[in-house]
């Protein structure tokens, strides 16, 4: 199975995911990168449609989580341990983001990884996360 | 901003009014967040739904959303019961998981530890059976808009 099957079918079971129309754009054995489409009902701020922070959490803590899940061959959980946002600047509204992630090391214990987001037609960078996970083993547990 | 939407967080602040908040902002409803008073203290809830679910496996809710609930209830939270006439705008925002969030009503308390003219620290902790057994606590840096005196 390529990387981007295996992420397809990873996020096509997260239900909150389907609920955000969440789709994999891209995805190789170096990066993935995740689409969340610009839409009401993630708005955080309605006096100017600038997307809730909390949508982008969600973003790139299910694209950090992908490519950790992409990065092993058993299909390995890894819950995740932590996680942190900077927010650089407001996404622009209207325009689709896009959640870019890659695994910066895997150890026995803990998967490292990083991310950024950025919108459709653009280089800027709206945010970046650094999330890391705990390798727990092949068995069924975890955070979504 | 419109007057009109000023004006509306003007009258929530003043009345103490957290669901004219949390109504005015789409994410909040969609995810689901609610207030819910436990004493003197204020604390939100976020009701057990099968669309916030990411492990459906447990089932347990997903991460994302556990952060989404807690950074939203602090940016509430600080309109409350801070100087600032806009929604805050988050800066950073730190989590930690320390127990998987499994599908039922969650809850979530702010605790401001500094806020100077432009920006608040915010600490929020979610729990779910007891506030002493939390599934996650996260630190927040919110911008503010204070008043024009």
């Amino acid at each position: 199975m390529s990387a981007s099957e295996k992420a397809a079918r990873f996020i096509s079971v997260l239900p909150h995911c389907g609920v955000l129309g969440m789709s994999v754009e891209y995805a190789d054995s170096e990066k993935l990168i995740l689409k969340l489409p610009y839409q009401s009902q993630i708005v955080g701020n309605p006096e100017n449609g600038v997307v809730a922070g909390g949508s982008l959490t969600t973003l790139m803590d299910t694209a950090c989580g992908t490519a950790v899940f992409i990065a092993f061959s058993d299909h390995e959980i890894c819950p995740t341990l932590d996680l942190r946002m900077d927010y650089h600047t407001s996404a622009r509204p209207g325009s689709d983001l896009m959640g870019e992630a890659w695994v910066e090391r895997i150890s026995n214990n803990v998967v490292f990884t990083r991310g950024r987001i950025y919108q459709e037609g653009s280089d800027e960078i709206i945010a970046t996360c650094t999330a890391n996970f705990m390798r727990i083993g092949k068995h069924i547990g975890g955070q979504g | 901003m419109s007057p009109e939407f000023t004006q509306r967080l003007a009258q929530a602040r003043q009345e103490g009014d957290a669901q004219a908040i949390l109504d005015a902002i789409p994410y909040a409803q969609l995810i689901g967040i609610e207030p819910y008073e436990a004493g003197s203290d204020r604390v939100f809830r976020l009701p057990a739904n099968k669309n916030n679910i990411g492990n459906p496996l447990l089932p347990a809710i997903h991460g994302g959303v556990i952060g989404g609930f807690m950074e939203t209830s602090a940016a509430a939270h600080l309109l409350l019961t801070m100087e600032t006439v806009a929604l805050p705008k988050i800066i950073d925002f730190s989590l930690d998981y320390l127990r998987a969030g499994r599908l039922t009503d969650t809850y979530a308390s702010c605790q401001v530890w500094r806020q100077g003219r432009r920006v608040a620290n915010v600490a929020i902790t979610a729990w779910q059976t007891s506030p002493d057994e939390p599934i996650a606590t996260a630190r927040a840096h919110f911008l503010l808009t204070p008043p024009s005196n």
